[in-house]
C-alpha cells in the first residue's frame, strides 16, 4: 500500500507560533522588559499649533537632582543631525531654539528620571516659551497659502493620472459626451489606529553603540533615522523589535521619533531609559489616517456604461511631509476603482497644515478614495434603477481590461469571483421596517461595495527596496528564517514558518523565525503595503528552496542522495557549520512603470474584494446596528486560512468603525478627544458576527499563489455600510463617518423621504 | 500601607501607597507583566484581573482595596499536571481558534473569558454568542474583529461542560 504523503503545512490553520506565549501572558512587550537601572522618559510638547520657540525655561524652584533634560542642542553637540529621516528631512526630532513650532504636541524637550512619576512631574517644570503665529488648520486655508508652511504653495506632493485623453480640454470633451454626470463631494475623517499597546521604546548605550528595542513595524526605518540623528554608521546602532501589540500603520514611521528621543535620553543619562507613551499622549501626538476630501464626477452613457471618471483628491498631510506623498500615491492609484472606463483623470494633492502629521494607516489612502467612488457607483445604480450589485458585476474590470494607469490585467483577477461570492451569500433582504426591543421604529437597509488593492510597493518600489531574506541551517542543526518583516499580530512569523517548512518538508514548529534585529536579519523592506506574505514570503520560499538544494547536493555527495532534508540536516550542519541562503527580490516579468507620467503597471498584482452590509437604524436615537457583514476577498492563496480570516475580519471591523462610529476631533490643531473614553472604537457588542469568504485566484509569482491581503479589508466596508444607511433612509450621506448625530441632523430630509416611499 | 493579598494562589505582601494602582502592584512590585496597560482609564480591559473571582480593571483598583483579597491574573490561569503547564480551556481555545493576534489584549480577554465559562452556561447558539459579546464588551481588541474570540469562548465553554461531564 502506497504511503500517503503527509499534508504540507501551507493552506492549513496552523496555530500561531507565538500563540502560547501570548495566551499565557509570557510574551514580553517593550514595557514588560526588565531593564536593571532603567530610568523613565517623558516628552515636553508644544501647546500651540504654529509659532517660534523662543526659550526652554527650567523652573528654578524645582529640584532637578536625578533628572536629565535633553534639548535640540544635545543633538548637534554629539555630531548628529536634528532630523527624523524618512522621505525628506524636514522634521526635527526636537524643535531647536529659534526654530519653528509646527503643530500642537510637537516635541520640544525631553526629561528622564528614576521613576515614571518623577519624570512626569519634572516635565511639568520644563516651560517652553513660544511666540504664536497664525495657524493653518484646514486644507482650503493651506491651498490659499497666505501662511506658508511648505514651499510657496503648501503642496507636499501633486499627482495627475490621465487615461484616454491628452489634456484637460480633451478630458472635458469626453466628459461632455456623457448622457448624465453624477457629481459629489466626499470628505472622510482622520482615524486613530488604536493599537491596544501604546507606542514605546527603550534604549541603552554600550561601548559607544546604541541599542534600541521597542514596539515597531519597520526596524530598518528606525535604523536609518538613527544613523543621521546620532551621526554614526550602520554598526553604531542596533534596532530590535519587541513583541508588538498592534500597528496597523501607526507604528510604521512614528517609532523613529520615539527612538530618537529615548536614544538621546539614554546617552545623556548614561543608563537605560524607557519611553512609554500613555494612551492620551499616543492619541494626541502620533500619526493618524489622513483626512481627505474628494470631488468626484462620474460620466455615464445612456446604457449605464462609464464614459469618464474625474476625481480631485485633497489630503491633509499635517505639519511635516513624513509619508504623505506615498499615501497620496496609493490614494490616487485606487481612486478610479475597479471599473471599466476609457477616460480617467485623477488629480491628487496632499498639503501642509498645522495638524500633527498624518501618516500610515492600513489602506494607506485607498479607503479615502474608495468611499467616494463607491458612493458614486451606488448613486448611478439608483439613478438607472438597477440592482447595485448587478451593476457592479457589469462594470467590473476583467482580464484584458486596463486600469486607470493603463495597466492591462492578465492574471490573478478575482473581480468576478468576489462579486459572485457576495451574490451567492446575499440571501433575501431583511424586512425593511421593524420595531426595536425598546419599541422604537427601525428602518433597515442593504449596501454593497466592490474594490481592489495593489499588493506590494507601487511601480518600481519593490526593485528599489530590493528586499532580502535568509533561510539558514544553523551549526546546531536548526532551521532559521531571518527577515526584518515584523510580526505585529498579522501572523508573519507563523506563515514564514509554514512557507519555509513547506519548501523543506518540515513541520512549521521545526522552523524558527528569528525576532527581527538589525544585527541579525537582512533588510527585507518595511512591514507595510500588503507585501509581507506576498513579497517577503516569496523571498522566504526561494531562500528555503535554495537551502534545500544545497543540503540535497551535500547529501548526494555523501551517499545519501534523495534523503529528505529533515533526515540529513543534522549531519550536514555538523559537517558544514552554518549554511545560509540569502535571496533578493526580483520583479515578475513584464512589470513596467513610468513614474513621470504615472502610467503602466502600478502593482505586480491586485487583491479584489466585495462586501455586503445590512444595517438597522433606530429612528428615535439614529443609532446604526450592523446586522450583517459579508466580505469576500481574493487572497490568491490562503497560506493559513485561520490567520488570514482573522486578519480580514479585523480590517473589516476597523472599516465599519471608521464608517459609523469612530471620530477624531481637532480643536485649534489639537486632538480634542485624546482618550479611549471619547475616541471610541468598536467593542464586542458593536460588532456583528462577521462572515468571511476566502477566494483564491492564485498569483503566479507569489508563494504558493498568495498575494497581498493586509490592507484590502479596510478599503470597502465603510462604503458598504454607508450605502446601506442611504438605502434605509432614502437620502444621501456623503461623509465618513456617519454618526448617529450625522443622521439626526438630517431627520427632516429622511423623514420626508420615508413618508413618500 | 502593608497590603497582604493572595495572587494566583500564593500569599503576597507589599508595602505601598494605598492609592497605588493594583495594575502597578502586579506589574512592577510583583513583576507579573502579563497584565497589560492599554488606556489607564478602564476603557480597554487589557488589565482585567479577577478580584475575589470577579473581573475588574486593575488600573481602576487601588492597592488599599486589595488587602485580604484574592487576585487572579493571566499567569494564574494555566494549571499544572505531570510537571508541565496545562492551558486553561479559554487559553487553549484562543490558540486553536485564532483568537489571539498581536496578543496585547489577550491576557485580559483570557481572564474575563475564564470568568464567563465559570459563571454561566454558554451554549453554541446565536443567543449565546450575543451573551459572550455582552460580557466581553469591556475588553477591546483592535486586531480580530472579535469573531474568532467569540468562537473561542463558545468552544471553551463547550470544553468546560464536556469536562464536567455534562451532555
Amino acid at each position: 500500500m502506497a504511503e500517503l504523503q503527509p499534508a504540507g503545512p501551507v493552506g492549513r490553520p496552523v496555530p500561531r507560533v507565538d500563540g502560547v506565549a501570548k495566551v499565557t501572558g509570557a510574551a514580553h512587550y517593550v514595557d514588560d522588559l526588565d531593564l536593571p537601572g532603567a530610568w523613565h522618559g517623558a516628552t515636553v510638547r508644544s501647546t500651540v499649533a504654529h509659532g517660534v520657540l523662543d526659550a526652554v525655561d527650567l523652573d528654578p524652584d524645582y529640584d532637578w537632582t536625578d533628572v536629565v533634560v535633553v534639548t535640540a542642542a544635545d543633538i548637534a553637540a554629539a555630531g548628529g543631525r536634528n532630523v527624523v529621516t524618512l522621505i525628506e528631512e524636514d522634521q526635527p526630532a526636537l524643535v531647536p531654539l529659534g526654530g519653528r513650532v509646527m503643530h500642537v504636541d510637537e516635541a520640544i524637550a525631553l526629561v528622564a528620571a528614576p521613576t515614571r512619576a518623577r519624570a512626569l512631574e519634572a516635565r511639568r517644570h520644563v516651560r517652553p516659551r513660544i511666540s504664536a503665529r497664525p495657524a493653518v488648520l484646514d486644507t482650503d486655508a493651506a491651498l490659499r497659502a497666505e501662511v506658508k508652511l511648505y514651499g510657496d504653495d503648501n503642496v507636499f506632493k501633486r499627482f495627475v493620472i490621465r487615461k484616454g485623453h491628452g489634456d484637460d480640454a480633451a478630458f472635458e470633451d469626453a466628459m461632455a459626451g456623457a448622457d448624465r454626470i453624477i457629481e459629489g463631494v466626499y470628505p472622510t475623517a482622520a482615524q486613530e489606529q488604536m493599537y491596544i499597546e501604546p507606542q514605546g521604546m527603550a534604549a541603552h548605550w554600550e561601548d559607544g553603540r546604541c541599542f534600541l528595542v521597542g514596539s515597531m513595524q519597520c526596524p530598518y526605518y528606525v535604523h536609518k533615522a538613527m544613523k543621521a540623528l546620532l551621526g554614526c554608521d550602520g554598526d553604531g546602532v542596533v534596532v530590535t523589535q519587541a513583541v508588538t501589540g498592534g500597528g496597523f500603520g501607526g507604528k510604521e514611521e512614528y517609532p523613529s521619533m520615539i527612538a530618537a528621543h529615548v536614544a538621546l535620553l539614554a546617552r545623556k543619562a548614561g543608563r537605560p531609559v524607557k519611553l512609554i507613551y500613555d494612551r492620551g499622549e499616543d492619541i494626541a501626538a502620533t500619526t493618524k489616517r489622513h483626512p481627505c476630501v474628494t470631488r468626484h464626477r462620474l460620466g455615464l452613457a445612456a446604457d449605464g456604461a462609464i464614459v469618464a471618471i474625474d476625481a480631485d483628491v485633497v489630503m491633509d498631510g499635517g505639519a511635516y511631509l513624513t509619508l504623505s506623498p506615498v499615501v497620496l500615491s496609493r490614494g490616487v492609484l485606487h481612486a478610479a476603482g475597479p471599473y471599466r472606463c476609457p477616460v480617467v483623470r485623477i488629480v491628487g494633492r496632499v498639503v501642509a497644515t498645522n495638524h500633527p502629521p498624518h501618516g500610515a494607516f492600513r489602506g494607506f489612502g485607498a479607503p479615502q478614495t474608495t468611499f467616494p467612488y463607491e458612493r458614486q457607483i451606488d448613486k448611478a445604480a439608483r439613478l438607472l434603477g438597477v440592482d447595485p450589485l448587478a451593476y457592479r458585476q457589469r462594470l467590473a474590470l476583467r482580464p484584458g481590461d486596463t486600469t486607470a494607469t493603463g495597466q492591462e490585467l492578465t492574471f490573478s483577477v478575482g473581480s468576478e469571483a468576489v462579486l459572485e461570492a457576495i451574490a451567492r451569500a446575499a440571501g433575501p433582504r431583511p424586512a425593511r421596517d421593524a420595531v426595536s426591543a425598546g419599541g422604537a421604529p427601525v428602518r433597515r437597509g442593504r449596501g454593497v461595495c466592490f474594490y481592489f488593492h495593489g499588493s506590494g510597493f507601487t511601480g518600481a518600489g519593490e526593485q528599489r527596496i530590493a528586499g532580502r531574506a535568509t533561510v539558514a541551517l544553523t551549526a546546531a542543526g536548526d532551521v532559521e528564517v531571518r527577515s526584518s518583516s515584523t510580526d505585529i499580530g498579522q501572523g508573519a512569523a507563523t506563515i514564514f514558518a509554514q512557507i519555509a517548512g513547506a519548501s523543506l518538508g518540515l513541520a512549521p514548529e521545526r522552523v524558527r523565525v528569528v525576532d527581527p534585529s538589525t544585527d541579525k536579519v537582512p533588510d527585507s523592506g518595511p512591514t507595510v503595503a500588503s507585501r509581507t506574505c506576498m513579497v517577503v514570503g516569496g523571498l522566504v520560499e526561494r531562500a528555503a528552496r535554495a537551502l534545500g538544494t544545497r543540503i540535497a547536493a551535500w547529501a548526494g555527495e555523501h551517499g545519501r542522495g534523495g534523503a529528505p532534508f529533515a533526515e540529513v540536516a543534522a549531519a550536514a550542519a555538523a559537517a558544514l557549520g552554518e549554511v545560509a541562503e540569502t535571496v533578493q527580490y526580483e520583479p515578475p516579468p513584464g512589470i513596467e512603470w513610468d513614474d513621470a507620467t504615472y502610467t503602466g503597471a502600478a502593482y505586480p498584482v491586485f487583491g479584489w474584494a466585495a462586501c455586503l452590509v445590512d444595517v438597522a437604524i433606530d429612528l428615535d436615537t439614529c443609532e446604526v446596528t450592523v446586522e450583517r457583514c459579508v466580505q469576500a476577498v481574493d487572497v490568491g492563496k490562503a497560506i493559513n486560512p485561520m490567520i488570514v480570516k482573522g486578519q480580514i475580519e479585523g480590517g473589516t471591523l476597523q472599516a465599519l468603525g471608521w464608517g459609523l462610529l469612530e471620530n477624531v476631533l481637532y480643536q485649534d490643531g489639537k486632538v480634542a478627544n485624546a482618550s479611549m473614553t471619547n475616541c471610541i472604537v468598536p467593542t464586542f457588542a458593536d460588532a456583528p458576527d462577521l462572515e468571511t469568504v476566502l477566494v483564491e485566484v492564485p498569483y503566479p509569482y507569489g508563494p504558493h499563489g498568495a498575494k497581498g491581503v493586509g490592507e484590502i479589508p479596510m478599503d470597502g466596508p465603510a462604503a458598504a455600510a454607508i450605502n446601506a444607511v442611504v438605502d434605509a433612509l432614502g437620502v444621501d450621506f456623503d461623509v465618513v463617518p456617519v454618526l448617529p448625530e450625522t443622521i439626526a441632523a438630517r431627520r427632516d430630509a429622511w423623514d420626508a423621504a420615508r413618508r413618500k416611499s | 500601607m502593608k497590603v497582604s493579598l493572595e495572587v494566583n494562589g500564593a500569599a503576597r505582601a507589599v508595602d505601598v501607597d494605598p492609592w497605588r494602582r493594583l495594575l502597578d502592584v502586579l506589574r512592577e512590585d510583583l513583576r507579573l507583566t502579563g497584565t497589560k496597560e492599554g488606556c489607564g482609564e478602564g476603557e480597554c480591559g487589557a488589565c482585567t484581573v479577577l478580584l475575589d473571582g470577579a473581573p475588574v480593571n486593575a488600573c481602576l483598583v487601588a492597592a488599599g482595596q486589595c488587602h485580604g483579597r484574592k487576585v487572579t491574573t493571566v499567569e494564574g490561569l494555566a494549571g499544572h499536571a505531570d510537571g508541565g503547564a496545562v492551558l486553561h480551556e479559554v487559553q487553549a481555545a484562543l490558540l486553536a481558534c485564532g483568537g489571539a493576534q498581536c496578543g496585547i489584549c489577550t491576557p485580559g480577554i483570557a481572564v474575563c473569558a475564564s470568568w464567563i465559562v465559570d459563571a454561566e452556561p454558554i451554549g453554541a447558539d446565536a443567543g449565546a454568542r450575543a451573551r459572550v459579546r455582552e460580557l466581553l464588551a469591556g475588553n477591546i481588541c483592535r486586531c480580530t474583529g472579535y469573531q474568532l474570540i467569540v468562537d473561542a469562548v463558545v468552544e471553551a465553554a463547550q470544553a468546560r461542560r464536556a469536562g464536567e461531564g455534562e451532555p
